[in-house]
């Protein structure tokens, strides 16, 4: 990303800590420098517990850094990030809205009649193959059709900034290759800058432009920032066995793997 | 289990309960019929009175006004609950300060009040409504207090990134969130209202069926007393089935 461009997303100096019960603290992420260009996919990937998802709470605006800033869009963040949409790991629809009231909710609340928001939420919903379940509750439907939802929820305000936290890590490994591939769809049609939070290597390399590694934590920092250079549009499974893509997983694996080991080493040293 | 079968099988256990009553009162089967009719009744007087008070029709004034009594303590009951729950959850150091005087006055056998709101209220309905409001008070304020509590934390930062303000978090989350738990207490709290009303009337009044209960008491009129409580449980499924179909209407999303 060239130097004067207003990137999508500045962190600068941001640092994470949280307040333990016994009054100490943890320091998650040391200070730490990150830029997400205007049209770019980057996937942030680190171990279980690394403060990755930290990192991008901070940047959602759900989180207050304990130092440094944020700047979204060339403008310092101040409470919630109104650029951003934000799909989460864990189940977070309304489950007494029906699946189209869900969609709709953030048209509606921003002002939009309620007839011209459920005309666009069934739009979206068409969009991600959920069109016949618009009436539905979110309860009645399969883990990957929540996401499906979810992704329609977030899509159609527009965001200029998606963020999103391992969306497709509760799912079974074929639904997570056809949520990647209709995430990329969508996201080839206007290229929104995206920070995609993921422990899967597979699965950031196949969908992202740029992948950063993080250390893990406590103090966890970037270790590595590797470009993707594979050729879009791209197939999430077959893109697998692409020979640049095996050698781009291994060099990346590489800088992962000692941090992999010393971050279960940490767990099972607090387990024993 | 089939529906069928299994209706068949509650009735089945009605009948042989009866059975054995009519057995035990009209022979010598247990024991001296004469004395356990005395103390017992018979199914036969139980069921004759039952039918004299609804074919006259006098039953229906004081079903009337014991579920006139029910009904304003579940709604006055229930709002307030809603109120102070609400309250309580959002603002944590009112909760902190009002704590133990919560638990307290939660403690209290409502039955000891009783007299106290018949010298406030009278011996009319409003006695039996105050009664009642302090069961489901405190049912439906712990349910809305639990309820605004543990909203899901991604389920409210989900609407928080979607744009919504303080006032739009509490109609679209916090609100039918809290609503959830109260309709899941629904069961519990429209049967409190209906003890409250009933209870209210034993300790004191001219009318519902907690009255004519303890009006067949006092003369030993022990068919009248079997007769009031068969009205009184029949009453209370009638309610407690408007409920289930109130709740399925209210909750389905639940539903899987």
């Amino acid at each position: 990303m060239p130097k004067n461009d207003v990137a999508a997303v500045r962190l600068n100096g941001v640092a994470i800590s949280f307040d333990l019960a016994d009054r100490r603290r943890y320091d998650a992420v040391a200070p730490t420098d990150l830029a997400v260009g205007e049209n770019e996919f980057v996937a942030i990937v680190g171990p279980t517990g690394c403060g990755k998802s930290t990192l991008l709470n901070a940047t959602a605006g759900l989180l207050r850094p304990a130092s440094g800033t944020v700047d979204i869009f060339g403008v310092p963040l101040s409470g919630i990030n109104r650029q951003a949409g934000y799909l989460f790991q864990q189940d977070a629809l309304m489950p007494w809205k029906t699946v189209i009231d869900n969609v709709a909710i953030g048209l509606e609340i921003a002002g939009t009649a309620r007839t011209e928001a459920l005309k666009t939420a069934r739009h979206w919903l068409e969009r991600v193959g959920l069109g016949a379940f618009c009436d539905r509750y979110p309860q009645m439907l399969s883990g990957g059709q929540r996401k499906r939802v979810g992704l329609a929820q977030v899509l159609i305000r527009d965001p200029r900034l998606l963020l999103m936290d391992e969306p497709f890590g509760p799912l079974d490994a074929q639904t997570r290759q056809i949520m990647g591939d209709l995430l990329l769809k969508l996201w080839s049609e206007d290229r929104k800058a995206v920070m995609f939070v993921t422990h899967d290597l597979d699965e950031a390399i196949a969908l992202s432009d740029r992948v950063v590694i993080m250390s893990a934590g406590p103090r966890s920092h970037i270790i590595g920032d590797f470009p993707v250079t594979l050729e879009r549009p791209r197939n999430v499974a077959e893109i697998r066995h692409d020979p640049d893509f095996i050698r781009l997983h291994r060099d990346i694996w590489d800088a992962l793997r000692d941090q992999v080991m010393k971050a279960y080493d940490n767990t099972a040293g607090a387990a024993a | 289990m089939n529906r069928s079968l299994l209706l068949l099988l509650q009735i089945l256990v009605a009948l042989v309960v009866v059975a054995l009553w009519h057995l035990a009162s009209a022979t010598t089967l247990f024991g001296n019929p004469k004395t356990i009719a005395f103390f017992f009744a018979n199914p036969l007087g139980v069921a004759e009175r039952i039918w004299t008070w609804f074919s006259s029709g006098s039953i229906w004034y004081h079903l009337g006004i014991t579920l006139t009594e029910a009904a304003l303590a579940f709604l006055i009951g229930s709002f307030g609950g809603v109120v102070f729950g609400f309250w309580f959850a959002r603002k944590p150091l009112v909760a902190a300060v009002f704590d133990p005087y919560v638990k307290a006055a939660n403690a209290l056998p409502r039955v000891v009040l009783a007299p106290i709101f018949a010298l406030w209220f009278g011996l009319g309905i409003w006695s039996k409504v105050a009664l009642g409001v302090t069961l489901v008070f405190f049912i439906v304020f712990f349910n809305v207090y639990q309820g605004v509590k543990e909203v899901s934390q991604p389920v409210l930062n989900n609407g928080r990134m979607l744009g919504m303000n303080e006032r739009q978090l509490l109609r679209h989350i916090y609100l039918p969130s809290a609503l959830s738990w109260v309709f899941s207490s629904l069961h519990t709290s429209v049967g409190f209202a209906v003890v409250g009303a009933v209870v209210g009337e034993y300790l004191g009044s001219a009318a519902g069926l907690g009255y004519l209960i303890h009006q067949a008491e006092g003369v030993f009129d022990v068919v009248g007393v079997f007769a009031g409580m068969f009205v009184l449980m029949g009453f209370v499924l009638v309610v407690d089935g408007l409920v289930t179909l109130v709740e399925r209407k209210l909750l389905a999303w639940r539903a899987s």
